[in-house]
């Protein structure tokens, strides 16, 4: 069957498990016992084992199941949680990625057959002789649970055509079964699922009849579960099997019909619907076809209401309210805000213009567009932010793994990873993290000898902190380790000849710690596969500039280090002020723009033979704009300048410019493959009269 | 005014030309000569506009222009092929080419005149000899009304031509 428009769903479901699984068995190493994690884990193996089975990749589906299988006796209490069996299972989650990033770039899962892995699964299950931990589990949940959908097929009514259908079959050796599919109550897809059902039954056996009819099942006209009488050739289980292979399928149950069992075969049609009830109640104590794996059953399910004519009146409030959108949709979304902005600001531009007959309403109405546009640019970007969450989710994991293989007690302690960010910030930020948290974890984080020596808890902590700062993003990780030994990293610089020895005497530490930025910069005295190989920082800091956003670096040796990235909200419209220098415009985000001075002629000094003013205690450098740029300035030496002062990091500059035109909402254009990047233009915008102006990275040129 | 694909499909039609075997052209002017530049490859014809400088950029790229909502970088044919600067007239126009690499670019040329269509017979692939970078930017010469016409080849206005 063609499943691969579902390939995107699946993708996005079994990363989403994984994930979930990843943090679930995390908790569990913590908690062996707790039961709640247990089901959990379970439930989410199974829907992967489900899942990849649809879609026909034996070899996930072959390790989810043993998985799954160790899983169970977990939940039974025959087997106990030790570090090795987290260890093995870890190792099963990161083969399990690797044939989802196999399936997402070549659509295929590879050919690993992770055998050695599916051994030592088996090894643990059999270390602890269970019995067959399948049937345990389905004839406990067989006895206990009160089935949902039950055998429902009994009570569907039957005319006469339909009987006579069914007869025939039976005459011609064919089996008439009946199935009740439950779908799960979180599944967001109904339909669809249902139409995978509906597929890998049909290739089975013949549909002869459904409750709700096909039609409704496809418009999501039914509740959670759905009845189908079938004529088929093979064994129920396999038909039972390959409905619940579809992924949020909570359960499927099947039994041969019985024509003399059908209410509606032995009674008038309309006594039917009457006796329903009666039949559902006594379903349970019936013997039931048991499916090879029955779901375990949530309270909610139990008390899904039993009478299908009451489920129709009375659906269930939806409960998800998220809607899954294409990016591709939101960044048309957002580049058509763009548009409406750039008109806006023609028309501001316009109605300046015309000042001689200004019309107060005309003015009114485009304040109010104004404000309606930027409300709209707002509820846009916020559409496109997500939470952190997402990427900072694998790195309790990943210092858990580091903590073994490092031999150090780390502790890494997150907060802020509600903290939203540009969608396509998020996708970016990932690695530099991950870069920043290994070096603390590495070279941070001293060994247990010297952490007693000094005082410090044997268990050295990594802290992972995000939060909004103003229309910022910021990053912090933080460690209480080493710190940055300055005087080391000096003589590394002085040896490969990054500096000479008199530059070093005069760099402040400041300085000395930004030289660990640059290119194949390592101190590392041992080089590890964990870092020490000297790619790194620089990649972190240019990726992080590629995004807008700086690093810095505080440290303290002996005490720890903070690394600090701060990112903007979002990329694509920001606020800037626009200027004149010579006869062009610039603009400048008013991000990096600290304040605007008037200087005189005469307060600027020159020191080291390079222009600066000094300004409320401080020594800012100035750069002519002019100059920078290639153009003549129409200002005359004796005219007062006007400065703006932007601000990096720790570092200020003067940048002085002819004219001021003011703040302005501009929307961020590339200037396109053309155009190899100039330094210090970021990008270009368009102006309210349809001009292009050029925006100035401040941060390039300071 | 711009003068759009439709509009030189519809010149086209009044030609009257089949299109089999054949391809058609746009003729323009630099100097006294004139060039033929492959329609298919012809997003858009604007007139001359406001073109903004971007610093620290080689003389032939005279900046970028707003191309409905676009930004685009405007180069000069002209010094391209080692000509004297452009001087803009009224007849000065931006021919916006769909390059495969770098998407949308836009080439300043003294005038756009005509569309020709040139049958595969009438046009003769040059092998050029001389190093000069003049020569490199044509790969074939078409005839048509007993003029010749020179035929750009686009591939070499992509960035590896830079």
């Amino acid at each position: 069957m063609d499943v691969n428009q579902y390939l995107e769903i699946f993708l996005d479901e079994t990363k989403e498990h994984l994930q979930n699984l990843n943090t679930q068995i995390l908790e569990l190493e913590s908690d062996p016992e707790g039961e709640d994690t247990v089901n959990e884990i379970f439930r989410a193996a199974h829907s992967l084992k489900g899942m990849a089975g649809t879609m026909g990749y034996k070899r996930m589906q072959n390790l989810t199941h043993d998985m799954e299988n160790v899983f169970s006796e977990v939940r039974n209490g025959n087997i106990k949680v030790q570090p090795k069996l987290i260890d093995v299972l870890f190792q099963c989650l990161d083969a399990l990625e690797e044939y989802t990033d196999n399936i997402q770039n070549n659509a295929d899962e590879g050919t690993n057959d992770n055998e050695a892995l599916i051994r030592q699964l088996n090894d643990i299950l059999n270390d602890n002789g269970s019995a067959a931990p399948e049937k345990a589990a389905s004839s406990d949940a067989g006895a206990s649970g009160e089935p949902v959908g039950g055998e429902k097929w009994k009570d569907i009514a039957l005319d006469d055509s339909q009987i006579s259908v069914i007869k025939e079959a039976q005459n011609q050796g064919k089996k008439v079964y009946g199935l009740n599919v439950v779908v799960q109550e979180n599944c967001i897809l109904k339909a669809a699922r249902a139409f995978l059902v509906f597929k890998a039954v049909e290739e089975m056996a013949e549909i002869i009849i459904s409750v709700p009819s096909a039609q409704d099942v496809e418009d999501e006209k039914f509740d959670r579960d759905f009845t189908l009488i079938l004529l088929s050739d093979v064994e129920i289980e396999k038909i039972i099997q390959a409905a619940e292979s579809v992924s949020e399928i909570e359960k499927a149950t099947g039994a041969p019909v019985m024509l003399e069992e059908n209410q509606s075969y032995k009674k008038a049609e309309e006594e039917a619907k009457a006796e329903a009830a009666e039949a559902e109640a006594a379903a349970p104590a019936e013997t039931t076809a048991s499916p090879a794996e029955v779901h375990e059953e949530t309270a909610p399910e139990k008390a899904a209401p039993a009478k299908q004519e009451v489920k129709k009146n009375n659906t269930k409030p939806v409960v998800n309210r998220t809607v899954r959108v294409d990016i591709e949709k939101l960044d048309s979304l957002m580049n058509l805000v763009s548009e409406l902005i750039i008109a806006k600001n023609s028309l501001v531009s316009v109605s300046s213009q015309e000042q001689t007959n200004t019309n107060t309403a005309f003015n009114e109405q485009i304040e109010y567009l104004e404000q309606v546009t930027t409300n709209l640019h707002e509820s846009v970007m916020k559409v496109r932010m997500v939470p952190i969450e997402s990427v900072v989710n694998k790195f309790p994991r990943m210092i858990r793994d580091l903590s073994k293989k490092l031999d150090k007690k780390l502790e890494l302690y997150m907060s802020g990873e509600e903290t939203e960010l540009d969608r396509t910030v998020v996708d970016e930020i990932g690695d530099p993290l991950m870069h920043l948290l290994r070096n603390s974890a590495d070279h941070g984080i001293e060994s247990a000898e010297i952490r007693a020596q000094r005082g410090k808890p044997s268990v050295g902590s990594i802290f992972l902190d995000a939060y909004q700062d103003g229309n910022n993003v910021v990053i912090e990780v933080r460690d209480d380790g080493n710190g940055i030994d300055t005087e080391a990293v000096k003589e590394k610089a002085i040896e490969r000849g990054s500096i000479t020895p008199e530059q070093a005497a005069n760099m402040t530490d400041k300085e000395i710690v930004n030289l660990l930025f640059l290119p194949s910069f390592s101190t590392a005295k041992k080089v590890t596969d964990v870092s020490g190989r000297g790619v790194g920082l620089d990649v972190v800091r240019s990726k992080i500039e590629s995004l807008s956003g700086e690093v810095e670096v505080k440290t303290k040796l002996g005490e720890g280090s903070t690394w600090t990235i701060r990112l903007p909200l979002t990329l694509a419209i920001i606020q800037a002020l626009m200027v004149v220098v010579g006869d062009e415009k610039y603009a400048i985000s008013l991000g990096s723009i600290q304040t605007l001075e008037d200087i005189v002629p005469g307060d600027v000094k020159l020191v080291q033979n390079k222009e600066v003013i000094h300004l409320r205690g401080q020594v800012i450098p100035l750069i002519r704009l002019n100059e920078v740029l290639d153009i003549e300035s129409k200002k005359t030496a004796d005219e007062n300048l006007i400065v703006v002062i932007v601000k990096k990091g720790d570092k200020m500059a003067g940048l002085v410019i002819d004219e001021l035109i003011g703040q302005q909402e501009i929307v961020i254009k590339s200037l396109g493959k053309y155009i190899k990047q100039c330094k210090f233009i970021s990008g270009a915008t368009i102006l309210g009269d349809g001009e292009i102006a050029l925006i100035l990275d401040a941060n390039a040129l300071i | 005014m711009e003068l759009n694909k439709s509009t030189v499909q519809e010149l086209l039609v009044e030609e009257g030309k089949a299109a089999s075997e054949t391809i058609q052209f746009i003729v323009i002017r630099l100097g006294e000569e004139q060039y033929g530049i492959d329609i298919r490859s012809i997003d858009n014809i604007v007139r001359m506009q406001s073109i903004t400088r971007i610093p620290k950029m080689p003389a032939f790229l005279k900046g970028v222009i707003n191309l409905r909502g676009e930004v685009i970088p405007v180069i000069s044919m002209r010094l391209k092929m080692d000509l004297e600067d452009d001087v803009i007239t009224k007849a000065t126009r931006i021919l916006v080419l769909k390059l495969e690499q770098e998407g949308n670019v836009g080439f300043l040329v003294d005038e756009v005149k005509e569309v020709v269509t040139l049958s595969v017979n009438e046009i003769e692939k040059i092998t050029y000899n001389a190093q000069e970078e003049k020569s490199s930017l044509i790969n074939a010469v078409g005839k048509h009304n007993g003029e010749l016409i020179s035929l750009f080849d686009l591939s070499a206005f992509s960035l590896e031509g830079n």
